[in-house]
């Protein structure tokens, strides 16, 4: 557009603030934070029109090292901050950054009640399946039987998916990546960034030091193509390193099944990140190793009216019927009276 | 349309058989069951004697549940009036009349009457069945038990399905009219007009005549029973009270808070943002905001009281005047949140309406038991300025003093109110708008220059700037973790701590320069001071007015400013020789006023869900005097 041209062109490197990154080197982490500040330049947003909120886990300190606004605020609450912010100012660009505790443990009711007001916000969970800042205990995402330093005898809690959460809210649009996967990760990350209501994207992330290779199976060459199939809008669910395996309902149910034989791509599931039910993106968001592959992509990508348009309508169509507010006629209504 | 009243204290008219007794005050409570109406009764009796220009003070005493079973004691509702020719300051210890709409109200309400006050029943709710519930062996109606009262047995449920007769009504719909014959009855037994009610009826029920009409007969039939029947040989007058010149309205402590804030964001120039949890006794302010959206205000009911303030620290990060409001058990959920405000030096009111305590405690009574909370009760040095609000309309005034403080000091500033005065009324002089005070709030301007923008930058007060997102060039990251100071970094250095934790208590400390000094009110060469806070201030001022006006010698100290005192405090306490803190816990201000003054006091507490009575305070001083 036009109007943009008077926006000064920003690198990646425009976004980095002057402090030292201060994860453990390997840390997935670090991936998330050079796509995201790859992306911000080709979103058109000024960095001081962006704001980043995290809670409290090794993936929250990440505000610190953008050089836009910022608030590291406290353990689970990043959604109800980015609220207030959002709501008083909505033109501004909000991101929630959280981990797989504080989203889902101590902060899951703030996230299901931001995903479900619709805010133009961008939630980034950053799913290690562990708790790293406090050292390696267990959190509502490590699998059954995960041994940690909690759970010496494996765990006895079922996990939560945090995609299906988020789809039981009915969030508007709704992604996986993973954090080696670079140039996927952009890509979900700018149509996020984009997309106008609540983006929620959970990044699969390596914690290095308590949970290595949690996702290995979905980075690993070998396993990857078997293990990881890419959402298209549009397209036949077909993954494995030769496109020879595919998703077929049976039922209500999915099930794989390799192509050829019989089975053409027309009998596949197809994806429709548009399907105004959830019903879809639900039932991929339940697919998990090592039954099936686990989706990456955009899942759900529907438009509904956001929170804050609708706050500033009621404001508008107050002003409309009741006059801009007048204190003088506020303290006047109802019964007064004189005394002289 | 039949003349309403002439509330003069000369009799005349048609009421001329009947004496008029001229009163300078009279407490009326209306009681009943939680569905008859008697709230609505005590507001239209406290609007009407307030519009006729009497001093007013009102206090609703209402049940936890919202349907006890009926006819039970848990399910009563009552609302006190308090109205006199001279100035108040309570709604009154005792009542004067009493009207009961059924024996469990009668039996929860009795012993507040006077003896040989007017005691008005509704006669056709005492059946076996009732009396029984309220836990009477016998008919208090037929035996003597009620001998020492001015017993007036009106039949008024049978007089109102009379009177709305014709409007086809259910049994129901007729019977919820009764708290209108009951306010008629009242109203012409202390000379009030009906014109106030009767335009009440028409606003709110103006869509359905058939009920509006009904309720207008059941109000009529009500006076007029009071006039032509035998039964009230005589009845009162209260005539004006001289109040300073000016135009009033009847304010409720809950509605002068939401209009305060409103007022707050206008003289500042602020988009007011309120970020809450529904819970007793603060909801009303939720719902009064609301309705004024036309303002700009934005209210956010959100999913807890934790996300509520952190709402209101989101948009006070973002420019907005961010306010959060609870009650006891909401506040302990907040603290670590608000912790996170004084971490982050940003500006935000906490509200807290106080109810009775612990846990869920008592959630429509009132209590004074969150002071040591609020100054102390969270984790870590965490000093904030708390101040309280001493009467409903008072909460106008004290909420914008809390956004002085906080805005000018970015600091977040706790305002503590309770039950009594949240739902509690007086008259409010209103004020003119723009004599409201000014408060300008500079966020700093954008650089371009590239020098480097410092957060934690400090001002004479010891606050730092307040740069909001959107400004160019001042990008800055803040978060609990300790900062440095300048830049605001994270920093875990330990002289920086101290340093932080230092200033952080300093800049509390400085408030105490810009807020006014302690006054004291009573007598000169008193040896006996009565040191209040909060809630109590009518109670207190009364009981030091009537011991003044028997010849005694007291003075009396109000605060508003609880942390920090005012800096004359300490040298002020020191001209007495005894120093009462009557307080609705069991000696929070004591327990603050000896360890920070080293002086020893008394300390006079109350805890059961009740405001004080003045009497109570007033036998006090008299023992120590
Ligand atoms: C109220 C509160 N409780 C507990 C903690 C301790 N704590 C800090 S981070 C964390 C878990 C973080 O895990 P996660 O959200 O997965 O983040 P990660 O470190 O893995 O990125 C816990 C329990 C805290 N800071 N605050
Ligand atoms: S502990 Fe794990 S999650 Fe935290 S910084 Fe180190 S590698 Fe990353
Ligand atoms: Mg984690």
């Amino acid at each position: 557009m036009s109007t943009d041209t008077s926006l000064p062109i920003l690198k990646a490197s425009d976004f980095a603030s002057d402090q030292e990154v201060r994860w453990c080197p390997g840390c997935g982490d670090y991936s998330i934070l050079a796509q995201i500040k790859k992306i911000l330049p080709t979103i058109n947003v000024p960095r001081e029109n962006t704001v980043f909120v995290s809670g409290i886990g090794c993936s929250s300190r990440f505000p610190y090292y953008m050089n836009t606004y910022g608030v590291h605020s406290i353990h689970g609450r990043a959604p109800a901050v980015a609220t207030g912010i959002k709501t008083a100012r909505p033109e501004l660009n909000v991101w929630v950054i959280t981990g797989d505790g504080d989203a889902l443990s101590i902060g899951g009711n703030h996230l299901i009640h931001a995903i479900r007001r619709n805010l133009d916000i961008n939630i980034i969970l950053f799913n290690n399946q562990i708790y790293g800042l406090t050292k390696g205990q267990y959190s509502p995402t490590s699998p059954l039987g995960k041994v940690t330093k909690s759970t010496p005898m494996g765990t006895v809690d079922n996990p939560l998916h945090p995609l299906s959460i988020a789809i039981g809210c009915e969030g508007t649009f709704i992604a996986r990546s993973i954090d080696v996967h670079t140039k996927h990760l952009s890509n979900v990350l700018s149509r996020a960034a984009n997309h106008k209501g609540t983006a929620f994207v959970e990044v699969y992330q390596n914690c290095m030091v308590f949970n290595d290779e949690a996702f290995e199976y979905a980075t690993e060459r070998d396993t990857k193509f078997d293990t990881i199939l890419e959402l298209e809008h549009g397209k036949p669910l077909i993954f494995g390193k030769n496109r020879d395996k595919g998703i077929r309902l049976n039922g209500m149910d999915p099930e794989v099944v390799q192509l050829g034989k019989g089975i053409s791509e027309d009998d596949l599931l197809f994806h429709d990140e548009k399907a105004p039910e959830p019903s879809l993106a639900y039932l991929l968001s339940r697919m998990s190793q090592p039954d099936f592959p686990e989706p990456i992509g955009v899942f759900r990508a529907v438009d509904r009216p956001r929170y804050e348009e609708e706050v500033d309508e009621q404001i508008e169509m107050a002003r409309e019927q009741q006059g801009d507010g007048n204190l003088d006629t506020l303290f006047q209504t109802g019964d007064t009276w004189i005394v002289e | 349309m039949a003349a309403a009243a002439t509330p003069s204290g000369a009799s005349s008219g048609t009421d001329s058989q009947k004496t008029v007794v001229e009163l300078g005050t009279a407490t009326v409570r209306f009681c009943g069951d939680s569905g008859d109406g008697m709230q609505l009764a005590g507001t239209q009796l406290s609007t009407t004697s307030a519009l006729f220009g009497n001093d007013v003070a009102t206090f609703p005493d209402y049940p936890a549940e919202i349907r006890a079973p009926r006819g039970t004691k848990a399910g009563v509702s009552g609302f006190q009036v308090h109205f006199a020719s001279t100035a108040i300051y309570t709604p009154g210890d005792q009542v004067d009349a009493l009207v009961a709409m059924n024996p469990a109200a009668l039996a929860t309400n009795l012993a507040d009457l006077v003896r040989g006050g007017i005691l008005v029943v509704n006669q056709d709710a005492f059946d076996a069945k009732d009396i029984n519930k309220a836990g009477y062996q016998s008919d208090p109606l037929q035996d003597q038990s009620l001998d020492n009262y001015q017993l007036f047995k009106v039949s008024m449920t049978k007089l109102t399905r009379a009177a709305v007769e014709g409007l086809e009504l259910s049994v129901k719909e007729a019977d919820r009219c009764r708290n209108f014959f009951a306010m008629g009855l009242v109203f012409w037994l202390y000379g009030r007009s009906m014109d106030a009610t009767l335009r009440y009826i028409d606003e709110k029920f103006g869509k359905r005549p058939a009920i509006a009409e009904a309720n207008r007969r059941a109000l009529k039939t009500g006076y007029y029973y009071g006039e032509t029947t035998e039964a009230f040989s005589s009845h009162y007058s209260v005539p004006r009270a001289t109040l300073e010149p000016g135009t009033y309205r009847s304010i409720m402590g809950n509605t002068a808070v939401a209009w305060g804030l409103i007022a707050a964001a206008k003289s500042s120039d602020k988009d007011l943002f309120f970020g809450t949890y529904p819970i007793t006794p603060a909801s009303d302010i939720l719902h009064e905001l609301s309705k004024h959206k036309n303002f700009g205000v934005r209210t956010f009911q959100a999913e807890d009281e934790i996300a509520a303030v952190c709402s209101a620290i989101g948009a006070a990060f973002s420019g907005a005047l961010g306010v959060t409001a609870s009650s006891g058990p909401g506040i302990a959920l907040k603290s670590e949140a608000i912790g996170l405000a004084v971490m982050t030096e940003l500006p935000i009111i906490v509200i807290n309406v106080q109810r009775g305590g612990p846990s869920t405690g008592l959630p429509t009574k009132t209590e004074q038991a969150d002071l040591l909370q609020a100054i102390y009760g969270r984790n870590g040095e965490c000093p904030l300025p708390v101040i309280a609000a001493r009467s409903p309309a008072d909460c106008f005034d004290a909420v914008q003093e809390a956004w002085r403080i906080a805005s000018t000091f970015m600091v977040p500033v706790i305002l503590l109110t309770d039950g009594y005065i949240a739902n509690g009324s007086e008259p409010w002089k209103i004020p003119d708008a723009k004599s409201l005070p000014e408060n300008k709030i500079q966020h700093p301007a954008g650089s371009s220059n590239g020098e480097k923008f410092l957060p934690y930058a400090r001002d004479a007060r010891l606050a730092r700037p307040w740069a909001i997102p959107g400004t160019p060039g001042l990008m800055h990251r803040l978060g609990g973790l300790e900062k440095q100071d300048g830049t605001g970094n994270v920093s875990y250095e330990p002289e920086n701590h101290q340093l932080m934790v230092d200033l952080r208590q300093k800049k509390v400390d400085n408030v105490a320069k810009e807020i006014p000094l302690q006054e004291v009110e009573g007598e000169e060469n008193a040896k006996l001071l009565v040191l209040s806070w909060g809630g109590t201030y009518g109670a207190c001022t009364t009981a030091v007015h009537r011991i003044i006006a028997e010849g005694g010698t007291v003075a009396h100290a109000h605060l508003r400013y609880l942390n920090p005192f005012p800096s004359n405090l300490g040298s002020l306490l020191k001209n007495y020789e005894k120093i009462l803190i009557p307080e609705l816990n069991m000696g929070q201000l004591d327990l603050l006023i000896r360890s920070r003054f080293l002086i020893d006091t008394f300390s006079f507490n109350k805890v059961q869900g009740k405001p004080f009575a003045i009497s109570e305070i007033e036998e006090k001083i008299k023992e120590l005097l």
